[in-house]
This record gives structure tokens, sequence and C-alpha cells, in this order.
């Protein structure tokens, strides 16, 4: 961290704005990703011993699986997307968070809404939809969440000082605009008044396609768009390329995500063939802008936020890269029901999406909070922790898919993969644990400094004016 | 790109078109789906399913059975086979042209021309739809799911992975309800190696009363109970196990022709 930075007037005031903001996304988000990973890998301890949760409805493997997930999207990706996006939006405006209380309203109602809707997940009350199983208690929560901090994130780019717009505003406005709209969509035509037969089907297919691949993508990306220039210290290479990019992606990647030989008239399942094949499009020059701003560059990065940033992207392009044959007729239904489809989703969420935005957490939260991390070296371990535990992960599902499909899908032997599942989880689990006691020591040193502080004004003896003789 | 106001109109364009395509698109034209005919026959499909199976479906939601269940059967495409039904007046010639004939396997023009053939001999042939595929040659089903199988369902769960066979079938293939509820409360039981987790929730052990519980389970003696105890469904076992018997996709329709060995029965779930 420049030390310039934490002095810099400008820059401490935006600081403090964002604090309470902040803390309160992040330190709930770490701890949905420590519960939801740690229920994923719960859950797939049923491939080891088939019968261990079986006398409890909640323990299933379907809720714990289905709870897991929704923990980790909706309880940590999406609230630290949020938290990082306001602050880059602040940054980017040289302006201090506009109405800082709204967002910090606005973090507990999520994280409400995240519990609600896990709750009744282990209830049984899922929707039935895959990335869309909160029912409406916990997705009203949500969207009203989502739409307060959206107030709070436009009016502080409206009060930009600088009018034109950095790449990175272009992925987090887009993002910002995505999420309400596909999540009201989904929610009215599968929940409030769901359309008949399998048109329901589609409509979640394209929700968790435009959740899970554009939006994270929009996010993620954003934020690799505005702290890769910083660490790297030269501009975006190419700015054209990056907005053709954007445009091709958000044009493009919307359309993915039918799976080949569903049961829909062929054109669904056409148009995400095609746009699949498009997609190498923008996925191509958004590399070249990536890959020629960072190559040469000197700066080390050690395991810290730099090396989050680079394996992140490298997670992206290989996310993208499972995604694309996916998309194709043949390919396609061969791999789509196998463990290979559930590698290509935790690439992206746990691979690509996370290690981004930790990174991000890592480098910014230092300067939100005008002090260090408590575990300096939790940074670098997280790091690796989650490099090896995706290695395990997605190496072991995506063999495993392969061997499903070879082997006419003998379900006895492909458990040993599911088992190597386990272990990956366990590893992300460790990761996260670093990552969440990093956060609530700090937080907990944060508030002691406050109480401390009080105590002080409390105890300071009263000035010789003050002082009747 | 200098104003917000552009980013939001090419976001909103973006997600517009694919919005209109994914999600309106639909909502049309399978939200308005009607049931269809069934091949060579006056019925329409599908019937609603019975009451118990309806209900039953909510169990397999709450469950989370879709977690490693999928149900919707593939197939790669179809293939005419030529059967011969009768050899005519001139067996010897038919015979004659048979051994000189591929009957399997052949497209639609392949087929006639063979049935031609032989029918000129004074043989008779039916020509028979197969349709091919992984899921299809694994005996799964008999034909690919359509829209149509999932016309009343809600939620539908069509299913992502497959930790376990599809089951789009299952009511066809697996058709006994007493099979269905001992291998929901003990899937070893019925199928050795299988890696389903058991679903003893669904059931109450309890004490046999003065006379034994028509629907106690029979099971094998390494998953029986203590003795004096017996294993009974609850009715939400009960209704999954309806929802499980009324999964059938074996009706020929126009968009899934085959030819059915047997004109198919009604589905209607046993007790």
């Amino acid at each position: 961290m420049n030390e310039n930075d934490k002095i810099d007037p400008a820059n401490s005031a935006i600081s403090v704005s964002c604090r309470v903001p902040l803390l309160a996304l992040f330190g709930g988000a770490a701890l949905w990703l420590v519960i939801g990973l740690a229920l994923v890998m719960l859950a797939s301890l049923n491939f080891h011993m088939p019968g261990m949760f079986s006398d409890h409805g909640w323990m299933t493997y379907g809720r714990m699986l289905a709870a897991g997930n929704d923990a980790i999207l909706y309880g940590f990706a999406i609230p630290t997307a949020l938290g990082v996006m306001l602050w880059i939006l602040a940054s980017l405006s040289d302006s201090e968070l506009a109405l800082p209380l709204v967002p910090v309203l606005a973090a507990n109602v999520w994280h409400l809404g995240v519990l609600v809707g896990i709750a009744a997940i282990f209830m049984g009350d899922s929707t039935g939809f895959q990335w869309l199983e909160f029912p409406r208690g916990g997705s009203v929560l949500l969207f009203a969440a989502y739409m307060l901090m959206g107030i709070s994130a436009m009016a502080t780019f409206g009060a930009r000082r600088k009018r034109a717009l950095q790449p990175a505003h272009w992925f987090l406005l887009a993002a910002l605009f995505w999420f309400p709209w596909i999540y009201t969509s989904a929610n009215v035509f599968l929940v409030a008044w769901p359309v008949r037969g399998v048109g329901q089907a589609v409509i979640d297919w394209w929700f968790s396609n435009n959740l899970i691949f554009v939006w994270l993508t929009l996010v993620g990306l954003g934020t690799v768009f505005y702290y890769v220039p910083k660490f790297a210290g030269r501009p975006l290479h190419n700015q054209p390329l990056a907005l053709f990019g954007f445009v091709t992606f958000i044009l493009i990647s919307t359309w993915c995500g039918i799976p080949q030989g569903a049961p829909v008239p062929a054109w669904f399942p056409a148009a995400s063939t095609t746009a699949s094949i498009l997609l190498i499009v923008p996925v191509l020059s958004l590399l070249a802008v990536f890959v020629k701003t960072v190559c040469g560059v000197q700066t080390q990065c050690k395991g810290g936020p730099f090396c989050y940033m680079k394996f992140g992207t490298t997670a992206f392009i290989v996310s993208a890269l499972m995604l694309i044959p996916l998309g194709c007729p043949r390919f396609g239904v061969l791999a789509q029901f196998t463990e290979y489809a559930q590698a290509q989703s935790y690439m992206q969420i746990l691979g690509f999406f996370s290690i981004v935005i930790c990174g991000a957490v890592y480098e910014l939260m230092p300067r939100v909070m005008g002090m260090d991390w408590p575990f300096q070296k939790f940074v670098r371990f997280q790091h690796w922790l989650f490099m090896g535990g995706l290695a395990i992960l997605v190496i072991s599902l995506a063999i495993g898919g392969v061997e499903q499909e070879m082997n006419n899908y003998n379900f006895t032997s492909g458990v040993i993969f599911m088992k190597f599942a386990t272990l990956g989880f366990l590893l992300l689990l460790l990761g996260s644990l670093l990552f969440a006691a990093n956060i609530f020591v700090m937080t907990l040193k944060w508030k002691l400094g406050l109480a401390k502080a009080f105590i002080a004004v409390i105890k300071r003896p009263l000035d010789a004016s003050e002082v009747k003789s | 790109m200098n104003s917000g106001c552009r980013i939001f109109l090419v976001s909103f364009v973006a997600l517009g078109l694919s919005w209109g395509g994914f999600v309106i698109a639909p909502a049309i034209q399978l939200g308005t789906q009607k049931q269809t005919a069934v091949l060579n026959s006056s019925l329409t499909y599908p019937e609603q399913r019975p009451g118990e199976a309806t209900m039953g479906l909510q169990v397999y939601r709450r469950s989370g059975c879709a977690a490693c269940h999928t149900t919707q059967l593939q197939q790669d495409g179809v293939e005419c086979e030529v059967i011969v039904t009768g050899m005519g007046k001139t067996p010897v010639a038919v015979s004659n042209l048979l051994s000189s004939l591929n009957l399997t396997g052949l497209s639609k023009d392949d087929a006639q021309s063979a049935s031609d053939q032989i029918t000129a001999k004074g043989g008779k042939t039916e020509i028979h739809i197969v349709p091919t595929g992984g899921d299809i040659a694994r005996g799964w089903g008999s034909r690919r799911s359509v829209s149509e199988d999932f016309l009343w369902d809600y939620p539908v769960q069509l299913g992502s992975v497959r930790m376990g066979p599809d089951l789009a079938d299952v009511g066809s293939r697996l058709g006994s309800y007493s099979w269905q509820l001992l291998h929901l409360y003990a899937p070893q039981a019925t199928t050795k190696d299988s890696t389903m987790p058991p679903f003893r929730y669904l059931f109450v052990v309890q004490k046999v009363g003065d006379v034994p519980s028509p629907d106690a389970l029979q099971l094998p003696a390494e998953f029986a109970p203590p003795s004096g105890y017996e294993v009974v469904p609850t009715m939400a076992a009960e209704k999954l196990a309806a929802y499980l018997l009324s999964l059938h996709a074996n009706v020929p329709l126009h968009d899934a022709p085959f030819t059915a060995a047997a004109p198919p029965e009604p589905t209607k779930a046993k007790k």
C-alpha cells in the first residue's frame, strides 16, 4: 500500500464514507462464504458414505447442496461485488460515497434475505429452480436491498468530478443495471406468475447464465480493469479494443446457456450454439487487453492482490473456454449432464469471481480502514489454498465428467472423482476461513479503536477554559 | 463511450434482445402450448398426473431430487428398421431377397425401398422407427423428452446433473410401487453398490401393533429394523413414489416419433 494514499485528505474522506457500508457487506459475505463452502463440502460427503445424513430431511443432499451454492452466490459473491463496486465508483468519481447510510441498511437487509432464503431451503421451501431457490420472502428482501444499494451507487456515480468514463465504469454500470432486470424477470415468470410447462426451464437457464456467467463476469472484469492498470503502473492497453470486447460480450454472452438437446423447440439451443461460438470474439479481445497491459510489467505480486487478479483472469479464460464447448451440439449433449458442467460453474464462481473479488477486498480494505490486515501472511496462504483447491476440484470434476460419459454413466465407478472434489472443497474452505479471520479481526480492531477513542474523549481532562475557578 | 446514458442504452439493447428471445418468446411459444395428439391414436397427450403424483412432484422438489437426477432423455436421431411380418405366397423368393438386404439402421427412404422390394415379392412388412443415442441404448427410455412431457408440471424439474440415472421414463422402467418405496428407504437393498443416499426421513420406524401395518416395507434382513418394529412410509414417501410411477416418456408424438412395442397403457399410479 502506498503511504501517500492514506494521508491524502480527499482519499481519506472517501475511505471514511465507505468504511461502515463495506464492513457490513464484507463481514456478512465472509461468513456466508465459510458457511456455503462448508455446506457444499458436507454435501459431497454423501459420496463417501451415502447413508450418513439420511435421518433428517434438512440434511439431505439436494437441500445442503442448494443451500451451500446459494450461500456462496447470493451470500458471498453478490454482496462482495456490490461493496467493491461502491468503492470503485466512489474512487473513480473522486467523491465520497453518496448516502452512506443507505448501503449500510441495504447490506443488512441483503444478508437477512439470504438468511431467510437459506432457512427456507433447509425447510424444503426451495422454489425448485436452480440458482433461484430462494422463495418469495427471501427474494423480495434481496431485491429491495439491491435497489437501495443501486440508489447509493448511482448517486455516487452522478456526483463524479471527472465526467469521462473509465473502462471499469462500463462493466460496473452494466452490471448494476443487469441484476434487477434478470432477477425480477425470473421471479415474476417463475415464482409469482409462472409460465406453463417447459418454458420455466428456459427462463431459469436464461437467468442462471445471465447471473453466473454475465453478471459475475461484468463485475469481475470491471474490477480487474480498474486494478490491473494501477498495479501495473500503466494505463489499460488499447481502450477501443476493451470497448469492443465489452459491447460484443454483453451482446453475445446473454444468449448462451440453453443446453443442447433440451426438450424445447430446436431454435433455443441453436441460438445458444451460435452465441457460444461467437463468444470467442469478446473473450479473445478482453484477453488481449489484459495480457498487453500486464505483459512485461516489473511489479512483483508475491501472492498479493496482483496475483489474485492475474490468477482470476486466467480462471475466467478457462471458464469461458470450458463454456464454449458446452454450447456445441455434439460435445454439449455428451457433457452437459456430467460433472464437467459443474466444474465449469465452480470455475466461474469460485475460480474466477471469488479470486478477483477477494484480491480487490485485500487491496482496498487497508485503504478504507486506514490499517493493515491483522494477518498479512493469510493473504498469500489463501491464494495458494484457493489455487490448489480449485485445481483439485475442477480437474477431478472435469475428468470425472468425461469418465462418466465414456463409462456409460456407471455411477459406482465415477464416485471416486466426487471424493477428490471433497478435498478441493476442504482446501477452499480453509482459504475462506483465512479470509473471514482477517475481516473479522480487522472489524474487531476497528471497533476496539472506536471504543478506545470514545473512552479517551470521556476521560480527557477538561480544558482550562472550561474549568470554573 | 463517455456518458452513463450510452452505457445504459447499450446494456438495455443487449439484455433486452436476449430477454425477448429467452423470456418472452418461451412464455408465448411454450406457455401457450396445448395437449397434442398421440401418433396413430385418437388420444391426446399428456394427461394430467393423478392427484397423489402431482403432490409427489412437490416432495420431489422439497427433497432436492433434481440435484442428482435429470428428467430429460436425449437421442441422437432416429433410424428405421424393416420388420417382415409375412412371407406371402413365394417364401423362397422373399427369403432369398432378405438375405441380400440390410433391414436395420436405415434411413426413411432406404427403409421404404427395402420394404417395396419385399412387398413386390409378395412379403408383408412394417417399418418401425427406432430412436438412437446413449440414453436410449442405456435403456432409460424409448424416445427423447419433448416439451409436452412437462405441460402440467410446476415446477418443471429437468435437472442438470446425472449423479444417478435419468428418471424421465422411470415409471415404465421400474413400475412397481413397492420397489420404489423400498428403493427410497434403502437404495442399496434393491441396487447393490448404489451411490444414492437413503431417504429414511420419509419413513417411520414404529412398533408393530396388534396387527402389522399393511403398508410396512418388506425389507431384506440386513436393512430390516429390530424385531418387533416395522418400517412404514409416510404420506410424503407414498406421494413421491406415486410421482415416480407417473413419469413416462413412452408415448409416440409428432415431435418424437417411434414405433411403440405395444399400445401405451393409460398411466395410473397403482397403490
